[in-house]
């Protein structure tokens, strides 16, 4: 068995280090972080979240403030979705592109105040982001009325997901928000508040990776083992797990969302990502949007397919070639499509899922392609995505 | 802490060896599968192929990530386990009893493998 786990100095410890070591959490490099790929078990973790509720250490993930009078119109130019559209205790997913319309990162948005927004950004993308921000803020020309602020080492993140949250989280933040609700659970999907805890305020949306409902807590490192420890408390007689970035993948590939890195890169389009709901080219002028036209009226030429392997075997994985007949060509000789990004054995459907990038023809449900596993040509059916989807 | 048995040898790769009579059987340690966990999926090298000993021949599969397992000796391959096709979390439940991967002729004798003891101290357990 060989072991590509070695451990460098440049790694971050997040601020929850110590708490993960006492409940055995396995550590391993995640994009520079020392995070927890499991406590007790990846499939132990994602079932948690799927029947009870799971705690997620998400501390990794970056944090920019962007405030100001024109804060709004900035980022209307900076983002695909449409700001305008947000009140006050709304968030949102959305995406930031290059001119090309390749993907700088995917993010979650929250709106704070009219002039005030926080953005959640991937761990990977956080320097990238803050320094595409800087520069087009200087190309915006509205420097006095727009401020940026990376405050990634300054707050920490937890996730709380699954079913049966709903039913104890009030337990963990008593007392009304201060933008918006009475209480934690008023909160409706994609809404936020802020809550004081001791001196601080944390920032609990109701959001997730998951495809469960559930929280999504940022707060300043000085206080997230206090959050972390209340979840844990208000949760444990419902059966709250702590959960690692493991069941956190498993969980995200089971609804199909994307991962940066593996589904999207600066090369990669909303639309190529299957994302083109999150890209309003009528909200104005904003980055990429001229080419984001062309090529939604020109249809692209590649697109992510979200596909199961039929019978057993192996799971696929990130950067297996994907096989098919060439309709394009008619050479009749199998040829390469494209790629997988991302791929695993879903725990709750028991066979192996993947998303692949493919010429564009092969995307569609129903189309059938042959992954290439260890010089194995195994069949694949595209589906619609989420895999997995919550009985109501 | 891991279950290390006392009457194997070990490659510092973290397969186990147990040789009776020239045959060798081959698996996966506790603490292998404990770090994978939940493994899904295991590709056995064929009957009668022969190994050289650290040569990758098998693939265990976890949710994570695919893992390549070394031959601990050099020999034969006379057996597989059948079992481990549909049940491949045997690995998980009974590394050392149902969980075994496959069996050898060992030829010649094994080298480079550790006792429990060294291996108890190498995965940090001693």
């Amino acid at each position: 068995m060989s072991d590509a786990r070695a451990t460098t100095t440049r790694q971050r410890q997040p601020p929850l280090h110590d708490v993960h070591a006492r409940l055995g959490g396995q550590m391993v490099d995640f994009e520079g972080w020392l995070m927890p790929v499991k406590y007790s078990g990846i499939v132990e973790e994602h079932h948690a979240v799927r029947r009870t509720a799971g705690i997620f250490d998400i501390s990794h993930m970056g944090e920019i403030w962007v405030s100001g009078v024109q804060a709004a119109d900035f980022l209307n130019w900076m983002l695909t979705n449409n700001v305008n559209a947000l009140e006050v205790g709304q968030a949102q997913y959305t995406l930031m592109c290059n001119e090309g319309g390749g993907v700088i990162d995917d993010l979650y948005i929250y709106r704070l105040g009219t002039e005030t927004f926080l953005l959640i950004v991937n761990a990977s993308r956080t320097g990238p982001d803050a320094l595409w921000l800087e520069e087009k803020l200087e190309a915006f020309g509205q420097k006095k009325n727009v401020t940026l602020k990376n405050v990634s080492a300054e707050y920490a993140a937890v996730a709380v997901q699954g079913p049966a949250v709903a039913g104890f989280i009030n337990d963990a933040f008593r007392g009304s928000g201060l933008i918006l609700v009475d209480r934690l659970t008023d909160l409706k999907k994609n809404e936020v508040d802020a809550f004081a805890l001791g001196k601080h305020d944390v920032y609990v949306a109701r959001t997730g990776y998951t495809g469960e409902d559930g929280f999504e807590i940022v707060a300043p490192v000085e206080c997230i083992e206090a959050v972390w420890d209340r979840l844990l408390v208000a949760g444990e007689s419902s059966g709250l797990k702590p959960c690692g970035l493991g069941a956190r993948d498993t969980l995200r590939l089971e609804m199909g969302y994307p991962l940066y890195g593996h589904e999207l890169n600066e090369q990669i389009t909303p639309f190529e990502a299957g994302l083109g709901y999150f890209v309003k080219l009528d909200q104005g002028e904003f980055i990429g949007r001229t080419a984001l036209a062309e090529q939604k009226e020109k249809k692209p030429t590649k697109r992510s397919a979200a596909f199961r392997m039929l019978g057993k075997g192996p799971p696929p994985r990130a950067e297996y070639t994907v096989w098919g007949k060439d309709e394009v060509w008619n050479t009749g000789d199998q040829s390469i499509l494209g790629k997988v990004t991302s791929g695993t054995q879903s725990p709750t459907l028991g066979v192996g899922i993947g998303l692949a990038m493919v010429q564009a023809h092969y995307a569609k449900p129903g189309s059938r392609f042959e992954v290439n596993i260890r010089g194995k040509y195994l069949r694949a059916e595209v589906v619609r995505r989420p895999f997995y989807k919550r009985p109501d | 802490m891991s279950n290390i048995p006392d009457t194997l040898k070990y490659a510092s790769s973290h397969e186990w060896l147990r040789v009776e009579n020239d045959v060798g059987t081959v698996g996966i340690t506790d603490h292998a599968q404990n770090e994978l966990s939940d493994i899904v999926f295991v590709e056995l090298p064929e009957v009668g192929k022969t190994l050289s000993a650290g040569e990758s021949c098998a693939v265990v599969e976890s949710v994570k990530s695919a893992s390549d397992i070394n031959a601990p000796a050099t020999g034969e391959v006379i057996e597989i386990n059948p079992a481990l096709g549909d049940n491949p979390d045997l690995v998980n439940d009974d590394p050392y009893g149902e969980g075994w991967f496959f069996k050898m002729k060992v030829t010649g004798d094994p080298e480079g493998l550790m006792g429990a003891t060294d291996y108890a101290e190498m995965i940090g357990e001693s």
